[in-house]
């Protein structure tokens, strides 16, 4: 029996973590939430917002958190383009259409960061890599701590801008009566660009906060966008206070899992809480129930 | 007979048999490498013709098809590994094995009203739930792998050796090669022959509209699990194969996302709920993949390969959003005529 504080300790780290997860989830549940369209290339958006902030920390000596401006702008533009330039002529498409456009995105991105980089794990070392916080009797990481905070703060940063302004609630309309969206004038292929836009920066902003905590290789990608899922499923699809408390969920349970049982089984944890959510809450656990 | 080529064009049904012929006769002429190929080819088709009868005719996304793959695979391989028992006799726990699977996540999901998207997602998380299991269970082998005995890559050309080789299926690439073609030309007619039943005819109406279908009386919920069923079986021969053709078992790769997504891009390029789609796109994505792997060792830059992919890709959906059957279909003049015209 391990002492007490051990949970709690891998409780906490789980949370940090979670919080970062939890960003990538959002950025997935707003493009679905929005658009209905399933994002498959989320995962592979995060991995190259990783890659921005490798480049930006190696050429400019930028923090990875300073560089989430500049990353999440680039993913932004980059998300934009690709909604206008492809995926607005699929929007009406049926679903495994939309799933073959994206995946050719996925497999373009994963390769062109191949290309780019080349296989070879890639890190960022910040100066405060192994300092810690000491609160009571739990060491926490800086590294962790600041991310945690950084994915946070821009998750409400989100949830102001979607209630507060003109173009949030614009989107929100969108998102619940397209049809009435159009009737009353919102330019939707417009809304539904920023949409994508948005939901690809929060991928580059998770990105850059992730390489703090992990390598990057090109080959990521498809990892993280069923992790996005499985969250983004267990909060509720289309509710950001879902894909937060999927994301902090997710990173507890898989932290939990890694010293109760084998880590290499975590994410069995994670799958077997999908597949309960799916057959009980099918619409999450903060889903709006659908009739 | 009759029920195969009702409605088919003459030149339709010609065609058809002389590409079968040329399929057979391919191995009299190409060795080595291309028939390789082939066998890759007639493999993927199997897994897409499978798919497609689940999507394409039922319209219920799957996404975890490596789930059955690894099933079938593991079931005989097992099976042959510990006791010795061949591929055919394995093939019987294989269908149970996949079957069972299939109805409990299609009974699992229809049964609470899970739909579209988070049908798809529920067949993810069982697949790869499953290949965490997999992944800890010693008996199998777990994360290192279940490897099977090669032997006789020679056979003598007796009768008793080659029926043999057909029988234990361990022999030299062309008794693959048949086999897999064969099965290729079984899943057709089956999938041909069961659209022409009123099991055809209810899968169609779901896929357009489960609520019409409901209220005309189908039962939706038995007709889905039927086609999840029959799905996921067909798919365990890709798998039996699979097992007996590659020799190495190993959890991580065979039920990996990515086998499930490999086995669909073909049927969608080739066009979703066609027949003959999935049989298409299979082959062109293979040779596509094979003459790209050349170009990617020709100019040695890695990820060249799969990039040119996703773009193909791409430009295909983007062309011929219905996929490249229907077009080829319409262009060669063989549109099969409506019974009601």
């Amino acid at each position: 029996m391990l002492p007490i504080e051990f949970y709690f300790d891998a409780a906490i780290k789980g949370l940090l973590t979670g919080s970062v997860y939890a960003m990538l989830a959002v950025g997935l549940s707003i493009i679905f939430g929005v658009m209905r369209v399933v994002n498959f290339a989320h995962g592979e958006m995060l991995v190259a917002g990783m890659f921005g902030a490798y480049l930006v920390f190696v050429t400019l000596g930028l923090d990875p958190i300073l560089a989430i401006p500049i990353v999440a702008l680039v993913m932004f533009l980059f998300g934009v383009a690709l909604q206008r330039g492809l995926i607005d002529r699929f929007i009406t498409a049926p679903e495994h259409q939309q799933f073959l456009v994206l995946i050719g995105v996925a497999l373009i991105l994963t390769n062109g960061l191949d290309m780019i980089f080349g296989p070879d794990a890639r890190n960022v070392q910040v100066p405060y890599a192994f300092a810690s916080f000491e609160v009571g009797p739990f060491f926490l990481d800086n590294v962790r701590v600041y991310s945690a905070i950084a994915a946070l703060a821009l998750i409400a940063l989100l949830y102001l801008f979607f209630n507060h302004t003109l173009t949030g609630k614009a989107i929100r309309a969108c998102a619940d009566n397209n049809r009435g969206a159009q009737v009353v004038g919102l330019n939707v292929s417009r809304l539904y660009a920023i949409t994508f836009g948005i939901g690809a920066a929060c991928a580059g902003a998770a990105g850059c906060l992730l390489i703090m905590v992990i390598d990057v290789t090109p080959h990521l990608g498809a990892d993280f966008t069923l992790l996005a899922f499985t969250i983004v499923i267990i909060g509720g699809l289309g509710s950001m206070t879902g894909a937060l408390l999927g994301g902090l969920l997710i990173g507890v349970s898989e932290a939990m899992a890694g010293i109760l049982i084998q880590p290499s089984l975590k994410s069995s944890f994670s799958f077997g809480l999908l597949i309960l959510v799916l057959l009980l809450r099918p619409n999450g656990l903060l889903g709006k129930r659908s009739s | 007979m009759r029920s195969l080529f009702e409605g088919v064009p003459a030149r339709a049904a010609w065609g058809l048999v002389c590409v079968i012929v040329l399929l057979y006769l391919a191995p009299l002429v190409f060795g080595g490498y291309v028939l390789s190929v082939l066998i890759l080819c007639c493999y993927l088709a199997v897994l897409g013709q499978a798919w497609n009868v689940m999507m394409g005719f039922a319209g219920q996304l799957s996404l975890g098809h490596a789930l059955y793959i690894g099933l079938g695979a593991y079931a005989s391989g097992a099976l042959f590994f510990h006791f010795g028992l061949g591929p055919w006799i394995g093939l019987i726990p294989a269908f149970i094995v996949a079957g069972a699977m299939g109805a409990l996540i299609g009974w699992l999901g229809f049964r609470f009203g899970i739909r579209g998207v988070y049908f798809a997602l529920l067949t993810i998380a069982f697949a790869e739930f499953v290949r965490i299991l997999f992944d800890h269970w010693g008996w199998i082998g777990g994360s290192s792998g279940m490897f099977l005995l090669v032997q006789n890559r020679n056979i003598d050309m007796d009768a008793a050796s080659i029926a043999n080789a057909f029988w234990t299926l361990r022999g030299p690439n062309w008794v693959f090669y048949y086999v897999i073609l064969t099965g290729m030309v079984a899943c057709l007619v089956t999938v041909r022959l069961l659209m022409r039943t009123r099991v055809g005819y209810y899968w169609l109406a779901i896929r357009e509209d489960q609520e019409a279908a409901q209220a005309m009386g189908i039962n939706v919920l038995r007709y889905k699990l039927l086609a999840v069923v029959i799905s996921a079986m067909m798919t365990a021969f890709g798998g039996v194969f699979y097992a007996f053709y590659n020799n190495t078992l190993y959890p991580e790769s065979i039920f990996s996302i990515d086998r499930s997504i490999e086995l669909l891009l073909g049927v969608i390029i080739g066009g979703i709920g066609t027949l003959f789609g999935p049989i298409l796109g299979a082959f062109a994505l293979t040779w596509l993949g094979e003459g790209l792997s050349i170009t990617q060792e020709w100019f040695d830059i890695a990820g060249l390969k799969l990039l040119t992919y996703g773009v193909a890709m791409l430009a295909i959906i983007l062309f011929r959003p219905a996929g490249l059957w229907p077009w080829l279909r319409r262009l060669l003049g063989m549109e099969e005529r409506r019974p009601d015209a």
